[in-house]
């Protein structure tokens, strides 16, 4: 009897563990064969020899961690986060308002102003960024409106600055700041503010006390969607900063296809991924912290 | 209890829309009472709630708090406070902070915020919980914590909004003497909405029937309970027998029935009414009675017991209830009586 029972619930479980695979099979098979296997040859490329046609030789050596230690390298890399940062800094001062002031409007037009939010990425995306080229350039609309308004006498250098760039990838990821941010404000229980109302507080302080911090993991979130691509774009530096402005995503892109130095391109790939896994676990130890025990995006 | 009215609501009215959700409202509570706002949900009590705390504005009216006009407070200088159905405690925060929120936000020092979240930690019993999360604890201590932050403000007003309905019913009937008893010591004036008449008949000094908008009765429980003024009322409140007819001389001329004893009827009354008998108040009696039936059912209940009669001419079963386990069983004829003075002769 006892057996039967037991036989019973091993047979429930097995059932159980076979329809999570069936949910979880295609996901985790894509995510293997795409993510899993792909970052494992990056890191094996990274301890070898570069090949004389590119590709990768014996014998193992750390070598190309050591160059990438090279000041002209750290150099990109402080450069490529700087800009990052401040792409990310605009991208919230400017998605938080923006993501709050859509939470507040009547439930018809909030659908309209997400569709506008997405609009631009209805286009390709190489297309908008040539679209800077003609805003920016200085026979453009931008410098021609300057000039005609008497602001300035002689038009700007605005192309090929590392301000286009900014510009740039602000404009590219702008809506993956808002979105996030929209979603966590929405989300957010109005009894709350009425709460801390309630008990007090002005809207101004209760604002501060209470929505910012717990939408802030909704807040990083958007950080990390405008922080993550920017850092590793090499379309925007290359067209609007005019090959001036070198990112650490035009240095990964030259070593594959330019310098054929595949183990060096390993390395400065790894170094990106470590460092965009330092930020995930940030972003999730404050989610945790914030939400007590039951911790969420 | 005095009777000097702390919060005297006029002709309060307030549409969204077509609908209706306070319709000319004018009641007062007392200074130190333990009032509760009664009806099902959508009759208004909970606009009315947020009306006074200043989440709504009404369209016309006005609400005094000792006399002078609260309505022209921002919400966040008036001094009620609200406990939220949901809680609403801050999930960022821990216990002690929740509680210490509002008594920053007036600026007082911190020795003296310190000394009063630990105090009314000690009143809700809740010390050891002071470090927690809300998300760390129990339904019946959220509960505590919400109440803790509120009345450690020190309100001239307590609003709470179905403060019990989240909780399981064992809980639920602790928590209600516990609030009860709570009232008494910090001496403010509560204000409870909810929808279980139970709990309204239980903790409350005096109720306030509500329906689509409108105040039906204000009277005590047993006021209430013994004198309901409308059909509504007495179907909310309790379980009542209900006999339609035409009100006559001494009670109501039920068809097929005859003539059944109630008092205040014509010339009180006049037309088409109803007689309400309450089940407690209706007697097993031997030789003939008001009515005759068949015992169609009877359920015991430890202390009492129900029983339900089926008498010819009338549709529904008459219920009635008694000390201990039934005199009667099942297929018994059985003759039933009530004092005139307890049949309450209702408007149709």
């Amino acid at each position: 009897m006892a057996s039967t029972v037991t036989q019973g619930r091993g047979a429930i479980r097995r059932r159980a563990l076979g329809a999570r695979a069936a949910f979880l099979g295609p996901g985790l098979l894509y995510v293997t064969a795409f993510m899993t296997i792909p970052l494992l040859l990056v890191l094996s490329y990274a301890f070898l020899t570069r090949g004389r046609f590119g590709g990768v030789e014996l014998p193992v050596t750390l070598e190309n961690f050591a160059r990438a230690l090279d000041p002209i390298y750290l150099r990109v890399l402080w450069n490529s986060i700087l800009i990052s940062s401040i792409t990310t800094l605009l991208a919230l001062l400017i998605g938080y308002p923006t993501a709050y002031a859509i939470t507040r409007l009547p439930a018809r037009w909030r659908t309209v102003a997400l569709v506008l939010v997405v609009l631009p990425f209805w286009t390709n995306f190489l297309i908008r960024t040539y679209a800077w080229i003609v805003l920016l350039n200085s026979e453009g609309p931008v410098n021609k409106t300057l000039v005609n308004l008497g602001l300035i006498d002689s038009p700007l250098e605005l192309l090929y600055t590392r301000g286009a760039v900014i510009v740039g990838l602000l404009y590219a990821y702008l809506p993956l700041m808002i979105l996030p941010i929209y979603a966590s404000v929405e989300r957010l229980d109005r009894s709350l503010l009425e709460a801390a109302t309630n008990l007090g507080a002005s809207k101004f302080r209760a604002f501060f006390d209470v929505t910012l911090p717990l939408t802030l993991p909704g807040t990083m979130i958007g950080a990390i969607f405008v922080f993550v691509p920017s850092l590793g774009n090499f379309i925007v530096p290359e067209l609007l900063g005019g090959g001036k402005t070198v990112m650490i995503g035009n240095l990964i892109r030259d070593q594959f296809l330019k310098a054929r130095d595949w183990p060096f391109g390993a390395v400065l790939a790894l170094i990106m991924v470590l460092f965009l896994a330092g930020l995930f676990a940030a972003q999730a130890a404050v989610a945790r912290r914030i939400n007590g025990r039951s911790a969420r995006a | 209890m005095t009777n000097k009215p702390l919060v005297e609501i006029q002709s309060l009215s307030k549409s969204y829309g077509d609908v209706v959700a306070l319709d000319d409202v004018s009641l007062s509570i007392n200074e130190n009472e333990f009032f509760a706002l009664l009806g099902p949900s959508g009759c208004g009590k909970t606009t009315l709630l947020r009306v006074i705390a200043g989440f709504e504005e009404p369209d016309s009216g006005a609400v005094l708090l000792s006399g002078s006009n609260l309505l022209s407070l921002p919400p966040h200088k008036r001094p009620i406070n609200l406990m939220f159905q949901s809680y609403a405690l801050f999930p960022h925060l821990s216990v002690e902070r929740n509680i210490a929120y509002g008594l920053q936000r007036e600026k007082l020092p911190k020795e003296e915020i310190r000394a009063r979240v630990d105090e009314v930690l000690g009143t809700v019993g809740l010390r050891d919980k002071a470090k927690s999360r809300p998300a760390q604890l129990s339904g019946g201590q959220r509960q505590r914590v919400a109440l803790a932050r509120a009345i450690v403000k020190r309100p001239r007003l307590l609003l709470l909004d179905e403060p019990l309905s989240a909780l399981d019913r064992k809980v639920r009937a602790e928590m209600q003497l516990e609030l009860k008893r709570l009232q008494h010591e910090v001496g403010i004036t509560f204000v409870v909405v909810t929808h279980d008449q139970e709990e309204a008949m239980s903790m409350a000094d005096r109720i306030a029937v509500m329906s689509l908008g409108q105040v039906l009765q204000i009277d005590t429980p047993i006021g209430m309970y013994q004198r309901p003024s409308s059909v509504f009322v007495a179907d909310f409140i309790g379980t009542s027998n209900m006999f339609a007819g035409v009100a006559a001389i001494g009670g109501v001329d039920v068809p097929n029935i005859g003539l059944l004893p109630g008092k205040e009827a014509v010339p009180a009354v006049s037309g088409a009414a109803y007689l309400m008998v309450r089940p407690e108040d209706i007697q097993i009696v031997e030789g003939a009675g008001l009515l005759t039936g068949t015992v169609l059912e009877t359920q015991f209940f430890g202390g009492a017991s129900t029983i339900a009669v089926l008498v010819p001419g009338h549709e529904v079963p008459v219920v009635l209830t008694c000390q201990g386990s039934a005199s009667v069983s099942r297929g018994a004829i059985a003759h039933l009586a009530w004092p005139a003075e307890k049949a309450v002769v209702l408007n149709r």
